[in-house]
């Protein structure tokens, strides 16, 4: 049976691992490979390496930091922040990067999602998604570190990037992200009903009953958080070993 | 020991060639079929998608070169995929090594565990039955990215559940095939990858 997935994010600045709560008040906390290599060790199933300021800068990605990670790491992972033509996925494609993840560049530009999972296949392409609840059933869709508000809605974007060719969805709750309250469950059950790609939740993880809460009501293929990670408030051995004994498939 | 990984239009060589070096394995990414034929292991690595990328080994007599190597050959991925006799991705023949097919994941329907296609994850190999594992192998998690997949076949040599068991790992001859990625999977993926190197 297919395990649900722990993913640690890290995010990069300055070829850094910084986390800020809400995207405002960024601190360092590492060396991206050396705690990459920590997390792969410790079980983490996945890793993604998203380049934060990348989009909001006009930066373009950090390649050579990928290929350290390619190098020095034997599970997967993804990278992502900034990318927004072929030549910036190809570039980090033979980095040794699994899987690129797309945001701000495929919200302007749809047609993208379609272009790269024609050149290098649905499973190189994770969309992901940042959303603000606004009402009932709709959420705003921001880009740019959440910064700005769009006119896509959450549901109909994620169903769209499904249709043009995404692997999988990462979506994040602007509401839940930093906040520690636990995963935006109902709209991630949602999702995972709607749509028949893998889910990764992001935002709101707190403690290891909200990774139980997302696999369980939340419907989530994946969990993903940082700081709590980063900050070693939630040891990744712990996490799985809690999950296994409350009946969920980790790999242990 | 001299490692041939042949390099073609495909994704993961690079992946393959780090998983390697962390082993200290020597080994080159080459085309050339006198460097591939005088290896003393060849990996056929491969993401992609079946009929364009059965064409590119064709057009570029890739096909005739794998059939006719003998010594250990190890496909992963895609590269296991086109290693059997015909995919339903994109309709093709492929090299005809094992006499599996292969075929595209159809969800359940009606769906109440939300299965996902791909399947894109961690899962077991179980019944694990040729010299790429050991016993200590079985029932261990391995990194898994595939819509379609291998049915299960007199070549089969690993079995993974999902939706239904398939082949997550075949063996006939000197040759050698993963569904999943050793490269990916971890150490398991590492051990797995050191028992195709000392064959």
């Amino acid at each position: 049976m297919l395990a649900k997935r722990i993913i640690p994010c890290l995010d990069i600045k300055n070829g850094m691992t910084v986390k800020g709560v809400k995207f405002v008040g960024i601190k360092e906390v590492g060396d991206p490979v050396e705690l990459g290599a920590l997390y792969a060790q410790q079980g983490a199933d996945e890793l993604v390496f998203l380049d934060i300021t990348a989009s909001h800068e006009g930066r373009k990605t950090f390649v050579d930091l990928v290929k350290r990670i390619a190098q020095h790491i034997n599970i997967p992972f993804t990278v992502g922040g900034g990318i927004s033509e072929l030549k910036d996925a190809e570039a980090l494609l033979n980095a040794g990067a699994d899987k690129i993840s797309i945001n701000s560049s495929a919200v302007k530009n749809p047609q993208l999602i379609n272009d790269m999972a024609r050149n290098f296949g649905s499973q190189f392409v994770v969309v992901a998604i940042d959303a603000k609840h606004f009402d009932g059933d709709e959420w705003i869709v921001t880009v740019n570190g959440g910064r700005i508000p769009t006119e896509k809605r959450l549901f109909p974007w994620a169903k769209e990037a499904e249709d043009r060719g995404a692997g999988e969805i990462l979506f994040t709750s602007m509401d839940h992200d930093g906040v520690k309250q636990g995963f935006a469950n109902d709209a991630l059950a949602k999702m995972s009903t709607d749509l028949s790609i893998p889910i990764i939740a992001s935002g709101g993880a707190g403690s290891m009953e909200h990774f139980k809460d997302v696999f369980t009501s939340g419907k989530a293929d994946a969990g993903l958080a940082a700081s709590i990670f980063h900050y070693k408030e939630i040891a990744i051995p712990d996490l799985k070993q809690y999950l296994h004994n409350e009946g969920i498939n980790v790999r242990l | 020991m001299k490692v041939a990984i042949i390099k073609y239009n495909a994704g993961n060589i690079r992946s393959v060639s780090f998983a390697l070096d962390r082993l200290g394995v020597e080994h080159v990414i080459t085309a050339d079929p006198d460097e591939i034929r005088g290896a003393d292991k060849v990996i056929f690595p491969g993401v992609g998608e079946a009929s364009s990328t059965m064409k590119y080994l064709k057009d570029n007599k890739l096909d005739e070169l794998i059939l006719s190597l003998k010594q250990p050959v190890l496909g992963i991925c895609l590269g296991m995929q086109l290693m059997c006799s015909y995919s339903e991705e994109g309709d093709v023949d492929c090299l005809g090594i094992f006499k599996e097919k292969v075929k595209k994941f159809v969800l359940p329907n009606p769906n109440p565990q939300l299965i996902k296609v791909p399947h894109m994850g961690w899962n077991a190999i179980t019944n694990v039955n040729s010299d790429l594992f050991d016993i200590s192998l079985e029932n261990k998690f391995v990194y898994f990215v595939h819509s379609y997949y291998v049915a299960l076949g007199g070549d089969t040599a690993a079995t993974t559940h999902y939706i239904h068991p398939f082949s997550s790992a075949l063996h006939k001859d000197n040759f050698y095939a993963t569904q999943f990625h050793p490269e990916k999977s971890g150490d398991v993926g590492s051990k797995i990858l050191e028992n195709f190197i000392k064959l």
